[in-house]
């Protein structure tokens, strides 16, 4: 099970929660089990072919799984996997 | 019984070395130069010091010698102005356990008699000098990271939720020149958070007004107002005219031309941005660390990028972020500790705690990267998702 840190703007999408525990053994099963879970972030992290949209960084731990084998990249028990989206606020 | 000054001299000069202005001379040109520590008092320094010396007046030795000499048995030359005080200073030094300590024979007189090099330091006047005493105790920072804040320039890009926090502290720590842009005028609403503006001063420009609290609070600071949105006809010309740009805009139209005008005239850029309970933090330094754009490639559609005026913010938590931003110009501008160049650093209030990611140069970056052909674009467009109209669009 790992961690999955939800950013502001996906909250809602989730229940409110700021981070939830989510089975997977991959980046993309981990992904997929919380679409699963909770079908709102769906559509907000991936496009409608289903590629992961280029504006969200997902970090496995503190590293960005575009540096590591992207969404191949293996998750272990405890990882915690990070989803940020870019804020603008100043 | 008593024993006189010319007693108490003559034995120092039993226990420490002296060495003549020519053989430290020679010293000082060669690999292994020694510290050398001057005990004058301030106003004597001033006027002139050995190149390299450190400075450390009598009266304080004992208690700042450890800010200055980190190795008991490293060589160091004392000097004062003629000769006597730097022996007595030795002889504390020595008994505080240095063990190859040397006074400077005749002293800077005599250094400067014989025709050697000096120099002379722009200095903090008396009122610099009390109202930086905070900053000048602090090793790091002492009198010439000082007058290097005095002599800095640094641009703040929106005088609003970030921007106040950070403006107050960086016209508070002496940054010589600040320059604001901003056209937006003070509300009510901005109060909440905006601590640089006053309930009076509601419907003012807000550059103007931060330019008021800004020279009550320091009146060392120059204070530019720049009471316009940046634009790709503006934004060239103005990060040319200083040191370090600090981003606190509101949009991401802004932050992405301000990331390629950093590029182009290659001026740091210290970054946040704040949502709700949570502030992100970088320094992107051109060329050398990431950028901007190789952290987030491209912006998110307007409906993924909620802003403080709808979302909400909490307004100590531009307090924080902006106090970042600050700090980290500071260290910046001074060149020294490390940076948040390479990270993203990310604050949530909520659970009060610190996330550190990192972030690293993108070697397909379309603004940073070897092959990228950097140029501005219609950053409004293209934040709005607008793909068509935008020039030189990358392939998504």
């Amino acid at each position: 099970m790992s961690i999955v840190r939800i950013p502001p703007v996906l909250r809602q999408a989730v229940g409110g929660e700021r981070e939830v525990d989510v089975p997977g053994g991959t980046v993309a099963e981990v992904l997929d089990n919380l679409y699963a879970a909770h079908p709102a972030v769906k559509a907000q992290l991936q496009s409608e072919d289903g590629e992961l949209h280029r504006f969200v960084n997902v970090y496995l731990n503190d590293e960005d799984v575009r540096m590591l084998s992207w969404l191949d990249t293996p998750v272990a028990d405890g990882d915690r996997i990070l989803i940020l989206p870019a804020m603008a606020g100043g | 019984m008593a024993r006189s000054y010319q007693d108490v001299l003559a034995s120092a000069r039993e226990r420490i070395p002296e060495i003549q202005v020519s053989d430290l001379a020679e010293w000082l040109d060669s690999d292994h130069a020694p510290l050398v520590i001057d005990v004058r008092e301030q106003d004597e320094w001033d006027e002139g010091h050995i190149p390299g010396a450190r400075h450390v007046s009598r009266g304080f030795l004992e208690s700042r010698i450890a800010g200055v000499a980190h190795e008991l048995d490293a060589p160091i030359v004392i000097n004062c102005a003629g000769g006597a005080r730097s022996l007595l200073a030795g002889i504390s030094l020595a008994e505080m356990g240095f063990s190859n300590v040397k006074s400077l024979a005749g002293g800077f007189s005599r250094w400067k008699q014989d025709g050697h090099d000096y120099t002379v330091p722009s200095a903090l006047t008396p009122e610099q000098r009390t109202r930086y005493s905070r900053h000048v105790r602090i090793p790091e920072v002492a009198e010439a990271g000082q007058l290097k804040l005095l002599d800095s320039k640094v641009l703040l890009i929106g005088a609003g939720g970030l921007g106040s926090p950070a403006a107050y502290y960086l016209a508070a720590a002496g940054v010589g020149t600040l320059g604001l842009v901003d056209d937006d005028v003070v509300d009510v609403s901005n109060l909440q958070r905006q601590i640089i503006h006053t309930t009076d001063r509601v419907g003012e420009l807000k550059a103007e007004s931060a330019k008021q609290t800004i020279v009550g609070l320091n009146p060392d600071v120059t204070v530019n107002v720049h009471p316009f949105r940046v634009d790709q006809s503006n934004v060239l010309d103005l990060m040319n005219e200083y040191d370090v740009v600090v981003d606190g805009a509101d949009n991401f139209p802004t932050r992405y031309l301000l990331s390629d005008a950093s590029l182009m005239t290659r001026t740091p850029l210290v970054h946040a941005s704040i949502l709700r309970f949570e502030g992100h933090a970088s320094v992107f330094t051109p060329y050398d660390g990431p950028c901007y754009r190789c952290l987030f490639p491209e912006p998110p559609p307007p409906d993924m990028a909620p802003s403080g005026g709808e979302a909400g913010v909490l307004g100590v938590l531009c307090g924080v972020m902006g106090s970042i931003q600050a700090n980290e110009a500071i260290k910046v501008l001074l060149e020294m500790g490390d940076t948040l160049s390479g990270r993203l650093l990310i604050y949530d209030a909520l659970s009060m705690g610190f996330n550190e990611l990192k972030v690293r140069r993108d070697p397909d970056c379309p603004a940073c990267s070897d092959g990228a052909k950097l140029e501005f674009r219609d950053y409004e467009a293209w934040c709005a998702g607008v793909r068509d109209h935008s020039e030189g669009l990358v392939e998504a």
